[in-house]
């Protein structure tokens, strides 16, 4: 659990937010480095994906409390758009469907508004045509991914390998895959893995939502978090899913009432 | 749903303004004599005066429907003006003679015309104010016998064609604004390709409402004979103006055996504001009779302006084996009201119709698709596939479906296709969350939703018609 690189990508601090009057996350706190691998556990409902939303700006949450610091912008006062251009990216529990929309233009679009905003050249069509099927291999896609609409009629593992292929694309600082493992036969969680970790360098980190230790052997995190209701209540480093996949949520409760102390 | 789907369309018309070009407008009203004067002032035969004064006792009547789906006040037909025209300083010989303050309207509208005529070689019919001002490449086209020139020439020219169609799609007393038309029309364009000839290029007119308060009411002939074929551009747009005007346009289509006529049409004229203030009232009667075996008429249109639309590009499919299709885009936001889609008439045997309708509605605005498939009792082995598609941008605007089919004939085939869709939020949030932003988004949803009706569309109309969308729904989302 050494760091890799001490400057500091992405710091949350206190973090509250509702949606429809509810509060559901109650005050999180975590500090990710450049470099870094960490992984969020935890059971259905204690608030994973409205984290990753609300890092990513989800119109539906309002933060109430805290503050979410991205190297040296205030995450927070900024919309979706620029959070995502600024290096943020959500790869979907849920991938949604656009009908009508070509992959293959949608994808050049996102392309090249990220890389205009950060300063670097756009490709034309053609251009494009050939940095994507080569993105395509490393994730053993078929290219007539390209010719259909976003996500429509893709299976589960295709709608995941697809937000991996958007993150490859957009090489982001931030990686939060929220459940991309789910759903994911043996073999796709493998070539999945094995994108993820070409992608990763010293200079970006990835947060992985899942609830399995399996991803978490083909993409060993620095750090395990566990969430519950809106909190993160324990944090390790590799063993503790490997522990919580032995015991159970349950036995965190007791483990934790022996410890007592938990980091975070 | 958030603010973020709020917000529709709330753009300034950009081409809201009075040309000042010198009108001469007739007296408002309408009654025999406002006829006769319309009738002596084109110096038309004897035979046109009566066909108007016929339509005109046809009007007198009828009464204004009320089946379609939209709401409006009444309009008064005695407070309109039913003729207009610029006072041309002299006769034009070329384009360079044209008035310049018009150029330079077409200018403001973005239609740069000598480039639109010569670097797209595009014969333009400039209809301004009821009236045509230029026409260009009229040599070229004649030198295949191509006749395109304005309604007023084709009478003054070649009467006998005139006389020979007109009429004969759109019957005087077809229906109460076909009615009104037939008796006050006072231009529009005359088309006329013969047997054999293919129209080696689009032929073009942009019609312009200029005058206040001037209702418009242009018709339009197009024939193609045995074997030939065209393809007509139809564009407009109007200025911005307090009160409502009237547009009550007849467009009349004939293909002989084996002729092809693509009519395709970009409308955008005023809208009204955000509170429907002003605006266009856009009831068009629109028919194409495929009268010879293997003809085909195909009618495309995308409507995105108007404060009401009330119009259904019909094919009345004679011949065996004529093909009748229709491909639509109407895009309604704010107040804006379109009550539009087709009939397809098949008479004749192994007949085939195709319509795609895609509807999107946006701010507090309403749409109806309202389409007509009947198969008559003579029409064996007749085919129809519909597919009627509508958006919904936000959660205050409505969609409508009417499909109204009669089959008389048991070896019909006849099917038909709707879904409703909703640019929903997390739509935009997946496009936002890859770096784009919610306008971008909401023109490329758009775009691709309307895709296969712009496939249909000549090149250059096609990328005028996504930046007519993408501008139509600058704004819509928050
Ligand atoms: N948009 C929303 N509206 C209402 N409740 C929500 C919404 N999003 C999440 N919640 C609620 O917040 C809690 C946390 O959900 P979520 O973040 O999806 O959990 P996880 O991803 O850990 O399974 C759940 O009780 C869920 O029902
Ligand atoms: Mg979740």
């Amino acid at each position: 659990m050494i760091s890799k690189n001490n400057q500091t990508l992405l710091n949350v601090q206190n973090l509250h937010a509702n949606t429809q009057d509810t509060e559901i996350l109650k005050g999180i706190n975590l500090t990710v480095n450049h470099g870094e691998i960490h992984a969020i556990m935890g059971l259905n409902g204690s608030g994973k994906s409205t984290f990753a939303k609300v890092l990513a700006g989800h119109p539906d949450y309002i933060v109430t409390q805290g503050n979410i610091q991205f190297e040296q912008q205030d995450l927070l006062a900024l919309p979706p758009e620029e959070r995502a251009q600024a290096g943020v990216f959500l790869a979907f529990q849920y991938p949604i469907e656009i009908p009508g929309v070509a992959n293959s233009q949608f994808l050049r679009l996102a392309y090249n508004t990220v890389q205009s905003k950060r300063g670097n050249d756009e490709l034309d069509p053609l251009e494009f045509d050939d940095f994507v099927r080569e993105k395509m291999k490393l994730l053993e896609m078929n290219p007539d991914f390209l010719d259909r609409s976003v996500n429509e009629g893709f299976s589960g593992g295709e709608k995941k390998r697809n937000e991996i292929l958007q993150m490859a694309l957009l090489e982001p600082k931030l990686g939060i895959l929220d459940e991309t493992d789910s759903g994911l036969d043996i073999d796709a969680l493998k070539i999945v893995a094995k994108g993820v970790n070409h992608l990763r360098n010293e200079q970006n980190a990835i947060i992985l939502i899942t609830h399995y230790q399996r991803l978490l052997d083909h993409i060993v995190p620095d750090y395990v978090h566990v969430m519950e209701a809106g909190r993160i209540i324990k944090t390790g480093g590799k063993e503790l899913a490997l522990e919580l996949e032995k015991h159970g949520y349950d036995w965190l409760h007791n483990d934790q009432q022996k410890n007592a102390g938990v980091s975070v | 749903m958030s603010a973020v789907l709020q917000n529709l369309v709330n753009q300034p018309y950009k081409h809201g303004f009075v040309t000042e070009i010198e009108s001469e407008i007739a007296p408002k009203g309408l009654n025999e004599e406002t006829i006769r004067l319309i009738s002596e002032k084109k110096n038309e035969p004897e035979w046109l005066l009566d066909f108007r004064l016929k339509a005109y006792q046809k009007w007198l009547t009828m009464s204004e429907p009320n089946w379609q789906n939209v709401h409006y006040s009444k309009i008064d037909f005695q407070s309109i003006s039913y003729y207009a025209a610029p006072k041309p300083k002299k006769k034009l010989a070329s384009m360079d003679e044209v008035d310049p303050e018009l150029l330079r309207t077409f200018e403001k509208l973005g239609v740069p015309m000598h480039e639109r005529a010569a670097l797209a070689g595009v014969a333009v019919d400039v209809v301004f104010d009821s009236v045509s001002v230029a026409t260009t490449y009229k040599e070229k086209l004649a030198e295949v016998g191509i006749i395109f020139c304005s309604i007023s020439e084709a009478v003054q020219k070649h009467p006998e064609l005139v006389k020979q169609y007109l009429g004969t799609v759109v019957p005087v007393g077809d229906n109460f604004f076909a009615a009104l038309n037939s008796a006050v029309f006072t231009d529009g364009s005359f088309c006329y390709i013969p047997k054999g000839v293919k129209c080696p290029m689009d032929l073009s007119t942009y019609f312009r409402i200029n005058t206040e308060g001037s209702g418009q009411f242009e018709r339009t002939l197009v024939i193609a004979e045995e074997g030939a074929s065209v393809s007509y551009l139809e564009g407009c747009t109007a200025p911005q103006f307090d009160t409502n005007q009237l547009h009550a346009a007849v467009v009349e289509l004939i293909a002989m055996d084996n002729a092809d006529i693509k009519y395709s049409t970009v409308q955008n004229w005023y809208a009204g504001d955000e509170n429907g203030i002003g605006g266009i009232y856009n009831f068009v009667t629109k028919r194409g009779l495929a009268k010879g075996v293997n003809s085909r008429i195909s009618w495309t249109q995308v409507e995105t302006g108007s404060a009401i639309t009330w119009k259904y590009p019909s094919c009345i499919l004679r011949g065996d084996n004529s093909v009748g299709e229709f491909y639509s885009v109407a895009l309604t936001n704010n107040l804006q009201q379109a009550d539009t889609g087709t009939k397809m008439i098949h008479i004749g045997k192994n007949t085939r119709s195709t319509i795609i309708s895609k509807g999107i509605s946006a701010g507090k605005s309403n749409s109806s698709y309202r389409g007509l498939v009947r198969i008559t009792p003579n029409a064996q082995n007749a085919r129809n596939f519909s597919q009627c598609d509508s958006m919904l941008v936000g959660d205050q605007c409505g969609a409508h479906t009417f499909p109204y089919i009669q089959v008389h004939n048991n070896s019909a085939k006849v099917e038909h296709e709707a879904s409703t869709s909703k640019i929903g939020e997390d739509q935009l949030f997946y496009f936002a969350q890859r770096g784009i932003d919610s306008e971008e988004a909401v023109s490329m949803i758009v775009n691709g939703f309307c895709k296969e009706v712009f496939q249909q569309l000549p090149m250059e109309f096609a990328v005028e018609a996504t930046k007519l969308l993408s501008f139509k729904l600058e704004g819509s989302v928050g």
